[in-house]
């Protein structure tokens, strides 16, 4: 492989791990929130809203359900508003967390739900408020399933930024179609591939080492 | 001091409407430990939540330490919640959090600062033999050493009652009494008003002053534990006591038993007594005195707290005129006497 391309497989990586680090963050930052409304607005639940749990829940499933490479497309006009342009890195970064806020929220949903009830029970009991629960018993005690759902969301992000890519999003997307496939060369193609599996590999190692560390079940 | 009065409680409505606790009045006396006892399903748990009002009694007055807790809001009853303390049968300890963290909880709850709070979480640990248990967490204890770490957390806000919703039930008899033995203890050094919710008669025997027994989501019958244990004032209260004591009568002199009795028969009677009556030599004297041979069929000695109970089961044999004679005599000395039937004589 040329240097030039050596250089170019480099910077589609570090493009990459750029969008994956910011949708990544923003939507934990908006997903983790509105998963915690989610739960806790559940009917029975320590802050029971249960017409704002509805349309909260449809939301999140709308969001959900769009497919992808439909909602990149379909939010062209917003994204040119936020990002300046349709096309690029940080064009990508805004279907990317959209995409995964919704994602975020329900994994966070799940696991919240997975504290036992008795915990809360005993909270309430001690003269907790509503967020001294969330703060001090859901959030920690659902660490783990917490980890593990951020996990999940970076590897999607990570298969998420390379679909953004193909329709020059940038990062190893781009790269793997416009040289791998569109010049067919098998060796960009395969870097790319292997680049993308390490990186999963990778984020899922760390994931688990994390969850395993918080666990003390 | 805990009073409830006439407290109700109506899960659902409509046609799922269900009725857990009805008109329910009890109190509890400043320092005093009283015990809940009833069947599965009978409504303990229902009575105990609704005493710190983590189920909001449907109607009724719910007063703790001179607060009427149901007129309170919500921030007024967090409050009130810190001057409660309560522990669970599966003990409901944070895992993400060690011993040590798991007693300072309600006190971060109540902000209070870092070195007080240090302070004030030793001599608990201390107080409840965890002291070298600390920086370990609850999946590293035993079950028995869990339901110390939330008593502990249950006493650090220095509440004025405690709660125990079935403290003991998923412990093996020996931590069963080590933990009735520290909730006895923190009693007596504290002064701390105990409720505590229970299906087993042991624990209402070895650690209660007062029993109060559920049935349908009814308080049936309220004693003194010596009462109670002596003569229980209700149906319910004696099939508890006896399948405890384990005193009925051998099954072939049940199916023997007449309810009147004919001309040749004799009383088979249940005799409770106490006190000084244990001590006396009672049977002898009424076989002297009366001229009745007397046919232990069952007997026990029980110690209920400084009490001691005697119970038996037994065949007065002798002529009418004798054996009513023999009934009065034990009467007149104090004995609780209960005529089980009448036996046919066989001799
Ligand atoms: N949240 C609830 N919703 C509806 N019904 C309930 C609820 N909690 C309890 N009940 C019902 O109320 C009745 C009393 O229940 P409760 O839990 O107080 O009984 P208990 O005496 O504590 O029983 P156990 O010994 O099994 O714990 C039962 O019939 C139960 O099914
Ligand atoms: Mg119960």
């Amino acid at each position: 492989m040329s240097p030039a391309l050596l250089e170019l497989v480099l910077s589609s990586t570090l493009e990459t791990l750029y969008m994956v680090a910011v949708a990544g963050l923003i939507s934990a930052a908006l997903g983790i929130p509105l998963g915690v409304a989610l739960y806790t607005s559940r009917p029975g639940q320590i802050l029971a809203r249960p017409a704002l749990n509805s349309v909260l829940s449809i939301i999140t499933n709308i969001g959900r359900s769009v497919p992808f490479i439909i909602l990149m497309v379909a939010i062209i006009p917003l994204t040119r508003l936020i990002a300046g342009s349709s096309i690029g890195t940080n064009a990508a970064i805004v279907p990317l967390t959209i995409a995964s806020i919704p994602f975020v929220a329900r994994l966070i949903e799940g696991a919240l739900n997975e504290v036992g009830p008795g915990l809360v029970e005993a909270a309430q009991a001690m003269g907790a408020t509503p967020m001294q629960i969330i703060t001090k018993v859901l959030l920690p005690e659902a660490r783990g399933g917490i980890i593990n759902g951020l996990t999940i969301t970076v590897v999607t992000l990570i298969s998420y930024s390379a679909m953004a890519g193909t329709v020059g999003g940038g990062g190893l997307g781009d790269l793997g179609i416009r040289y791998g496939y569109n010049r067919f060369d098998p060796m960009v193609m395969l870097v790319t591939v292997v680049i993308l599996v390490v990186m999963v590999q990778g984020f899922q190692s760390l994931g688990d080492h994390l969850v395993r560390k918080s666990n003390h079940k | 001091m805990i009073t409830l009065k006439n407290v109700s409680k109506t899960y659902g409505s409509g046609d799922k409407a269900v009725v857990a606790l009805k008109d329910a009045s009890l109190t509890v006396p400043q320092g005093a430990i009283t015990g809940v006892i009833g069947l599965s399903g009978a409504g303990k748990s229902t009575l105990i939540r609704c005493v710190n009002l983590l189920e909001r009694p449907t109607a009724g007055s719910v007063v703790v330490d001179g607060q009427e807790l149901t007129e309170l809001d919500e921030s007024a009853l967090r409050s009130a919640r810190h001057q409660i303390g309560m522990i669970f049968q599966h003990f409901n300890l944070l895992s993400s959090r060690t011993v040590f963290a798991n007693v300072a909880l309600p006190l971060e709850l109540a902000g209070i600062s870092k070195d007080e709070i240090k302070k004030r979480v030793e001599p608990l640990l201390e107080l409840t033999g965890l002291s070298d248990k600390a920086g370990q967490y609850p999946a590293q204890l035993s079950g028995g050493q869990k339901q110390r770490v939330a008593i502990a957390r249950a006493l650090a806000s220095r509440p004025k009652v405690l709660l125990c919703d079935e403290a003991t039930s998923a412990l093996d008899p020996q931590t069963t009494a080590s933990i009735l033995e520290l909730l006895k203890d923190i009693n007596t050094k504290l002064g701390l008003t105990i409720l505590l919710i229970t299906h087993e008669m042991e624990v209402v025997k070895s650690i209660c002053d007062q029993v109060a027994l559920i049935s349908g989501g009814e308080l049936v019958e309220v004693a003194s534990v010596g009462d109670f244990f002596t003569a229980p004032q209700t149906r319910l209260g004696r099939e508890f006591l006896n399948d405890f004591l384990e005193l009925e009568p051998p099954r072939a002199l049940v199916e023997r038993l007449e309810a009147t009795a004919g001309p040749h028969t004799h009383p088979v009677v249940r005799l409770a007594f106490s006190g000084d009556a244990v001590s006396t030599p009672l049977i002898s004297r009424l076989a002297r005195e009366c001229q009745v041979d007397v046919s232990i069929l069952q007997a026990k000695v029980e110690s209920i707290q400084d009490r001691t109970l005697g119970l038996m089961i037994a065949e007065l044999m002798g002529d009418s005129r004798q054996t009513q004679q023999a009934l009065d005599y034990l009467e007149s000395h104090d004995l609780k006497v209960e005529v089980l039937g009448h036996v046919t004589r066989t001799a």
